[in-house]
């Protein structure tokens, strides 16, 4: 496939977001925009999941790390600047993404998968029992941030539609700057350590460092959803960090499909939708209230009967058609 | 005459609780040798091969290589400083193409991690290393083929291209010819021969016909412990040996 | 401090540890034989305290007993539950990655949660201890302490001692020492290892409910308490060493001293305390301190 053949469904899906304020009325805008958020998150674990082979349970804590930093150091009365803030939300996300790396990857396996949901769970109630945070009742976001260079404003966070492009324009950097990571050779040592650490280090790569940028990384874009996602809704609360929320962007990493920038980005518009579903009372009336059994049903069925995700449902049947084991390429 | 030794063990020993695994091995390999290295299953050979490379640590004993005593040191440091390895059960990447295989093990000399503008498929340094590796191991033909699709002789064969892409000095090589029928043999002892000057290589194998065509020395483990130790024909005659191990088919 | 109040505390550590190993036996159990990793095993011991909740009335009103009968019938229930679980669910989760057997155990602790609250809605319920356990013995001159929290610890030391039995001198304890990485050595010992299996899921599911169905008297029924005490058992795994239920022993007597003493001597960081102990558990010996060779 060439390069443009390969780029494009990307593109159409980026001009199609693009468009969309267009023809949605403002609730759907709000929820293009979550969705957009979500992938940002998404595509942050799959850089660590899906790349790297790091399975973590605890991402949810860099997201709300960002988002209760991004609450904190702004001022409650004049416009914070988006210059600033953001890098900074980030830089909190990508510290704690370091301490808690530099431990957790001393541990493989299950085991990594056990300690990093236990940090998440420490940080959930770091926020949860302190008054940090507010506590349990969160705190909220008094004047949004803004975008404003020598005086005049470019971009005031706190309308609707500045927001959703702004949001927009994170989602496309996000996603052009983990196409850049995967094809450079960091990217290819990723790669291998996923497909056989033990081989990578016969070769020579000291792979403890790598898996460390590569989780710290993650953090770090997940401190870009954070913050958007503080300035979205103007509130944060404890229960951006609980591991329910780990398991949620898991949970679209591998709706999507494991292995795939694509799949991350769909797999959070697939959750979000199936979401929206459950919980539409047009369709399940009272049953709404326990839309969560509908979801735990559709985890496990997905997984079990799609394990590629949605991004692999096409070579899944073709290899179902052939009857042969499927060789899938490299990403 | 003067002997380049690349590598040398030092009375090593390796406990697993109260099981001796490898006691008091001491060997050497110099460069343009082929030191093989023999004996039943569960001699100690694979745990002195994973000692020598770095993966497991000694309980007592050093680990010398190109004159460093680098038994502290990780297996990443070791194979970065000339020391390379090939397993017994095929540690190939299936799922990436035959040459970025080679060009990903070739970039553990050549790493740049910071530059991420640059892409890796495009790295001339990485790939020219790559290609002559896979020349060397014969499947060059192959390299645009995805690895798993290899049949199983040329998945050995990739194995050790992607120990020559590091550029090693001395190669660890466990068990090369395991599954391999007769042609395949013949290809890859031929390739092996090849390598000798210039490179130093411990072989562990059970194809004894292999061993006694290109093994310069040999060394017989029993029990974590070595035998015998000396020129092929010298081993083949040693009465210890016969008894322990070859047995009557061989002599003569 | 005096000594009736440290003693106290010891007490009250050496039972939430003693509990905490009870439900941490069964996971590292479950996993060192069959290589699952089970997120709904903390869903487990919310059904335990769930059935003592709803079962203890039953029993009483039809078949004359009160909690043990309760309790018999919760034990019994489980094993047949653990048995089906097995061969219905788990079983397809052996050969699958670790992403996938944890994702789909966390959509089983969504199913789980959400047929609780069908059932049972969602309000905090208490559990009566049965009338002979509910007194208290006196410790000093000034402080007394619950009987029935004796009786906890006293359970889950009998269970302790029967498991040790079990695996040091059966030939089903051999076959779990033998662990998933020889399976050939299982079945040359006649052991059928698919039944094997069931019974070990089964047995580390009833360990979970019997820890939940004696707990509920002092902890109160619940909605998300199994989600609470599944982290807190996988500290205890990491930090003992997954597959090693000497370790489990030790790591959840840890963690009982080091939460409870936490929470009297640093009140506002109790929370945080555990993931300390585990952070520097990881620092010295990322494996746990008992890690299998």
């Amino acid at each position: 496939m060439t390069v443009i053949a390969r780029a494009l469904p990307a593109l159409i899906g980026g001009l199609l977001l693009a468009a969309f304020p267009l023809v949605g009325g403002a609730f759907y805008v709000d929820l293009a925009a979550t969705i957009m958020i979500l992938a940002i998150f998404a595509l942050s674990l799959e850089l660590l999941v899906g790349h790297t082979g790091l399975v973590s349970f605890g991402h949810a804590a860099f997201f709300g790390v960002a988002a209760y930093a991004t609450v904190l150091l702004s001022s409650k009365t004049v416009p914070p600047s988006v210059l600033w803030l953001l890098p900074a939300a980030m830089l909190v996300a990508a510290a704690c993404a370091l301490a808690v790396g530099a431990l957790s990857l001393r541990t493989r396996g299950i085991y990594f998968i056990m300690v990093t949901l236990a940090f998440a769970q420490m940080a959930y109630y770091v926020f949860h029992d302190t008054r940090l945070g507010g506590g349990s009742d969160g705190i909220y976001l008094y004047v949004k941030p803004a975008l404003a260079i020598g005086g005049v404003t470019l971009l005031d966070l706190d309308a609707r539609l500045p927001f959703y492009y702004a949001t927009l324009f994170a989602l496309c950097l996000t996603y052009g700057f983990l196409l850049l990571v995967a094809r450079s050779r960091f990217g290819h040592a990723l790669a291998g350590i996923r497909a056989n650490e033990q081989r990578m280090r016969a070769a020579g790569f000291a792979t403890y460092p790598y898996k460390l940028a590569a989780f710290t990384l993650g953090g770090a874009l997940a401190g870009v959803a954070g913050f958007l996602y503080a300035v979205k809704d103007g509130f944060v609360n404890p229960e951006i960090l609980a591991w329910s929320q780990s398991g949620t962007v898991l949970l679209m990493v591998i709706l999507g499909g494991v292995g795939s920038f694509r799949g991350a980005v769909i797999g959070a518009l697939a959750f979000v939708l199936l979401k929206e579903l459950f919980q539409s009372e047009a369709v399940f009336g009272g049953f709404t209230r326990h839309w969560q059994l509908m979801l735990g049903l559709v985890i496990i069925a997905a997984v079990a009967l799609m394990p590629q995700g949605i991004v692999g449902l096409s070579a899944q049947w073709r290899a179902r058609r052939r009857a042969r084991p499927d060789v899938v390429h490299a990403d | 005459m003067p002997t380049d030794v690349l590598l040398r063990a030092n009375e090593i020993t390796r406990r697993f609780g109260g099981l001796k695994a490898v006691d008091n091995v001491s060997l050497d390999v110099a460069r343009g040798e082929v030191h093989a290295l023999i004996g039943t299953n569960g001699a100690g050979k694979s745990t002195l091969v994973n000692v020598l490379a770095g993966e497991l640590a000694p309980t007592s004993g050093r680990v010398e290589l190109l004159g460093h005593d680098v038994t502290q040191w990780s297996q990443p440091r070791r194979a970065r400083a000339g020391l390379g390895r090939t397993y017994q059960r095929t540690t190939i990447f299936p799922r990436f193409t035959v040459l970025e295989n080679c060009r990903l093990a070739a970039q553990a000399r050549h790493q740049r991690p910071v530059a991420l503008l640059d892409a890796a498929a495009a790295c001339a340094t990485t790939l020219a290393l790559a290609h002559d590796a896979l020349a060397r191991a014969g499947i060059d033909a192959l390299a645009g083929r995805m690895a798993g699709s290899l049949a199983h002789g040329q998945k050995r064969q990739l194995e050790i291209a992607m120990c020559l892409a590091t550029a090693p000095q001395m190669l660890l090589l466990d068990e090369p010819l395991a599954g391999m029928g007769p042609e395949e043999s013949t290809r890859m002892i031929e390739l092996l021969a090849a390598l000798k000057p210039g490179h130093g290589m411990l072989l562990v194998e059970h194809d004894m016909d292999a061993v006694f065509r290109i093994a310069d020395r040999i060394t017989v483990m029993v029990d974590g412990a070595v035998l015998a130790t000396g020129a092929p024909q010298d081993v083949r005659d040693n009465q210890d040996v016969q008894t322990a191990y070859l047995g009557e088919a061989l002599s003569g | 401090m005096t000594l009736a109040t440290f003693l106290v505390q010891c007490l009250n550590a050496i039972q939430y540890g003693l509990l905490l190993f009870l439900v941490a036996s069964g996971l590292t159990l479950i996993f060192g034989i069959m290589g699952v990793i089970n997120l709904a095993h903390g869903s487990f011991y919310m059904i335990g305290a769930y059935m003592a909740y709803a079962l203890a009335p039953w029993a009483a009103a039809h078949l004359g007993g009160g909690f043990f009968t309760a309790l018999l019938i919760g034990l019994v229930l489980s094993v047949v539950l653990g048995y089906l679980l097995e061969w219905l669910f788990v079983s397809y989760l052996y050969e699958r990655e670790h992403l996938q057997q944890v994702l789909m155990t966390y959509g089983l602790i969504l199913v789980f949660e959400e047929l609780r609250s069908l059932l049972f809605g969602d309000d905090v319920h208490g559990v009566a201890a049965p009338g002979w356990l509910a007194g208290t013995i006196p410790l000093g001159e000034l402080m007394t302490y619950p009987v029935y929290r004796l009786f906890m610890s006293g359970v889950c030391l009998v269970v302790a001692l029967g498991m040790w039995g079990v695996i040091a001198r059966t030939r089903v304890g051999m076959a779990i020492r033998a662990g998933a990485t020889n399976r050939e050595m299982v079945q040359s010992l006649g052991i059928d290892i698919r039944m094997l299996y069931r019974l070990v899921f089964a047995a580390g599911m009833a360990l979970a409910v019997l820890a939940g169905m004696i707990a509920a008297p002092v902890s109160s029924v619940y909605p998300g308490m199994g989600n609470q005490v599944l982290i807190i058992c996988f500290v205890v795994v990491v930090i003992g060493g997954i597959g090693s239920i000497r370790g489990a022993l030790v790591a959840a007597l840890l963690v009982g001293f080091v939460d409870t003493f936490g929470k009297v001597f640093f009140p506002q960081a109790a929370g945080v305390l555990v993931y300390l102990l585990m952070a520097a558990v990881l620092l010295w010996r990322p494996e746990g301190l008992f890690r299998q060779a």
